[in-house]
């Protein structure tokens, strides 16, 4: 009894001391990539994809080209279960990692929590598709790069489409369209969009929130059938998306009445409902399916040498090309990075966040990646830390999705004046000001 | 040997009845707090401080009004996240709305407004015992949760219902760095736990007990049962106001309504119950218990599995830990049904012994 407790202190130091030694040893030539992900939790679903892009692009970049102008990359994953708290610890335990490049939240809710702590850090966080919607002002959020849109810019795009299948946004007069969100900062963003909307188009907006993670939408969908509303817009995540649609297949409301947001308009939302939601639609920001050539390459070099992270098969659905491309961005900016301040080191969070803000991504360069089609192309600047806003809406046919709509662009003129007075009131708040002309040199 | 406390003669009323009666107490208590005020900001990382230490020393605050409540006066609560977020809302509404309002005293009324909503959704305690009351205030734990999301004058009109602050300081001094807001929460900890420990030694404490133990023999004997159980509530639900006030301003610095959801309010039963019901030590190793365990078999296990060459995954990890997590509060339940704080001072009675046992 004595001694097997002795073996086990013994093992337990033992690992402890190989844990210290290999994070000590780590400090070579290598650009760390912190992953805060979630394989766990009722978002795992489709968490999971995501974060394998994610692992499988760094793999490939280091497997094909030998990491960026010869400095590797590394990755942690962290599982934060979707919980503000834990990804407030996996940031604090990966920010001070050596060569330490950008932290990806994946949570719109830690997203909010770091918002406070990377300008104090100096690590950029970057937001695709989610976050604060007035982080696109980069004189005010100096950190924060929510790129290729926000929930406004989503929003926005939903009614433009919504206007033209119905032969003009004025059309729209008399119409009465529901928003079924998650009742949290993530489906409460887009609503001062869409009320802005409302009033200039006449249409009547009806916000329906579904209680977090989403798997009681009873009473929600009782009010559907009730209002029977022109449109519905959901704005789901997780196991909330799937329940949506088999709520609407019971209520017998119009799937093809049904536009999700891009983080509703992925497999794991679709596969279980089956037929049940052949017609529905969502808006997306990137293709699918495994034809591209980085898709490809992902294929040869990293699940090829049997290094891949998850099955085979879902290489390539639409939230692993979306990770695919997050880190596709997150590499780009480490070497627009390294085009500035010396190639073939490594860079710190501050020159990453300068590579961030210089992203120039045309079709040429996009195609070189092996992103052509995938993606549109894509250009920050200090005033601008989105860099492009088109998405494109895509439709499920009960065994994949097809693209439905022409690209949009969210409308420059409804979003400009919001995102300012948002960012204005954000440093009224904090008693900050914009950053001036010599800030964005830096 | 060691903790022996033959000699040690109390020649008057005041010298029985101070806080610690034995002198090896007194010193250990002088070498920990020494440790935690000296020691632990001169090593610790930044990491350690911003991850562990801070969410520990708050939670540990939070776990003592809970303790309060449930351990000393019986009164189940489910609603420990619900008091937290109105502490925390009700002190950023005063933080917010009042151009340069300090945070200590934003911190305690926070507080105050928690103790109000305690008190108020303390009110079925009058009626209502046992597992009837959980049930009753798990409906403050829903209250709270569809008031902070709902009604956007508590976020200050925040259009996603996610606020923060900055800019915190106390006396001119900066709450910035990892340290000053360790010390900070340390210190707000060190005077609450001071507080309470007199509190549930007083009579008010001996109402809370007797009430816990046998509310009707309680009532013969003169104690009001209204007032015990509603005071118990009060402070219970101001402690917990205070320690949210800190978890949103200090730990967070950005919160939604999610960030005190019920789950919070049933690791903060857990956490008394692990720790130890009815002692201010037990929400102690409560908290260390319920928030440090996650983390450490965490990044602990990917080390000791590697040991023998198996690689686990970030999903096993975290199921492991889940499993693990459960598997110890069964066993700890089952071997020591008091908490931490019994084996503690089942310790205390061995050492009294040592070398000797008899």
């Amino acid at each position: 009894m004595k001694l097997s407790k002795l073996v086990i202190a013994a093992a337990v130091i033992a690992a402890g001391a190989s844990a210290v030694t290999t994070s000590a040893l780590a400090q070579a030539k290598e650009q760390f990539f912190p992953l805060l992900s979630y394989r766990t939790g009722p978002y795992a679903p489709n968490g999971v994809p995501w974060a394998n892009g994610k692992q499988d692009y760094i793999k490939m970049i280091n497997a094909r080209d030998g990491g960026i102008n010869g400095v590797k990359l590394t990755f942690e994953e962290c599982e934060t279960g979707y919980a503000t708290d834990r990804g407030v610890e996996c940031y604090e335990r990966l920010k001070s990692r050596p060569g330490v490049t950008l932290f990806d939240p994946q949570a719109t809710g830690i997203t909010f929590a770091l918002t406070e702590k990377a300008p104090v850090d100096k690590i950029p966080l970057m937001t695709l598709g989610y976050g604060l919607s007035v982080a696109q002002d980069g004189q005010a959020f100096k950190w924060n790069f929510p790129f290729m849109g926000s929930y406004w810019t989503g929003a926005d795009i939903l009614i433009q489409h919504l206007g033209k299948t119905n032969g003009g946004l004025d059309k729209l007069k008399g119409k009465k369209i529901a928003l079924v969100y998650h009742d949290s900062p993530f489906g409460k963003e887009p609503i001062p969009l869409l009320q802005e909307r409302s009033k200039m188009h006449g249409f009547e907006l009806q916000l329906l929130p579904v209680t977090a993670p989403g798997v009681e939408q009873k009473a929600t969908w009782l009010q559907v059938r009730q209002s029977r509303p022109d449109y519905v817009l959901l704005w789901g995540w997780g196991v909330m998306n799937s329940t949506a649609l088999k709520e609407a297949q019971a209520t017998g409301y119009p799937r093809d009445k049904m536009y999700g947001v891009w983080w509703a308009g992925a497999e794991p939302d679709v596969r279980d409902v089956g037929d049940g939601a052949k017609g529905y639609n969502a808006l997306t920001l990137n293709t699918s399916g495994q034809q591209p050539k980085v898709i490809q390459d992902i294929l040869k070099h990293v699940h090829g040498a049997g290094q891949g992270t998850g099955p085979k098969d879902e290489v390539g659905s639409v939230l692993y090309t979306r990770g695919v491309i997050i880190q596709m961005l997150a590499v780009e900016s480490v070497r627009r990075a390294q085009e500035r301040f010396g190639k073939g080191k490594v860079m710190t969070g501050e020159q990453v966040r300068w590579g961030m803000e210089n992203l120039a991504l045309d079709q040429k360069k996009l195609d070189a990646l092996g992103f052509s089609g995938v993606m549109r192309p894509l250009s920050t600047s200090c005033a601008d830390h989105m860099g492009s806003t088109w998405a494109r809406v895509h439709t499920w046919d009960g065994a994949k999705w097809n693209f439905s709509s022409d690209w949009y662009q969210a409308d420059e003129q409804i979003l400009k004046p919001m995102v300012k007075a948002g960012a204005d009131k954000y440093l009224a708040d904090k008693k900050m000001t914009r950053r001036d002309a010599a800030d964005c040199q830096s | 040997m060691l903790y022996r406390e033959n000699g040690q003669f109390k020649t008057s009323y005041r010298a029985d009845q101070q806080i610690f009666p034995i002198a090896q107490d007194r010193i250990a208590l002088a070498i920990i707090l020494a440790i935690a005020f000296i020691a632990v900001p001169m090593l610790a990382s930044d990491y350690l401080f911003r991850a562990i230490l801070i969410p520990f020393v708050i939670m540990a605050m939070a776990a003592l009004g809970v303790n309060i409540l449930v351990g000393y006066c019986g009164q189940i609560s489910l609603g420990s996240g619900a008091f937290m977020a109105v502490g925390a809302y009700g002190a950023y509404n005063f933080f917010v709305r009042f151009p340069g309002m300090p945070l200590i005293p934003a911190l305690i009324l926070g507080g105050l407004c928690a103790t109000f909503f305690g008190i108020l959704f303390g009110l079925p305690s009058l009626r209502v015992k046992g597992l009837y009351l959980a049930v009753a205030t798990l409906a403050a734990q829903f209250f709270s949760d569809w008031m902070f999301l709902r009604i956007k004058w508590f976020t200050n009109n925040s259009d996603s219902g996610s606020v923060s602050v900055n800019n915190l300081q106390v006396f001119g001094m900066p709450i910035e760095s990892a340290t000053s807001k360790y010390l900070f929460c340390l210190a707000l900890l060190v005077v609450v736990a001071l507080l309470a420990k007199n509190l549930v030694r007083g009579a008010i404490g001996r109402e809370w007990m007797a009430i816990r133990d046998m509310d009707v023999a309680a009532a013969v004997i003169g104690i009001r049962p209204m007032y015990a159980k509603l005071s118990a509530f009060a402070v219970s639900s101001f402690i917990v106001g205070m320690a949210g006030a800190l978890w949103a301003f200090v730990h967070l610095s950005a919160w939604e309504p999610a960030a005190f959801s019920v789950e919070i309010s049933f690791r903060l039963l857990f956490m008394v119950i692990i720790g130890g019901l009815g002692s201010i030590m037990g929400g102690f190793f409560g908290a260390a218990f319920i928030v440090v365990l996650p983390i450490v078999l965490n990044q602990f296990l990917p080390a000791f599995m590697g040991i023998f060459g198996i690689e686990v995954s970030t999903a096993g990890i975290s199921h492991a830990e889940l499993m693990i997590f459960g598997a110890l509060i069964v066993w700890f339940l089952i071997v020591e049904p008091h908490g931490l704080a019994k084996l503690w001072s089942t310790a205390k009675q061995k050492l009294r012994l040592w070398p000797f046992p008899h």
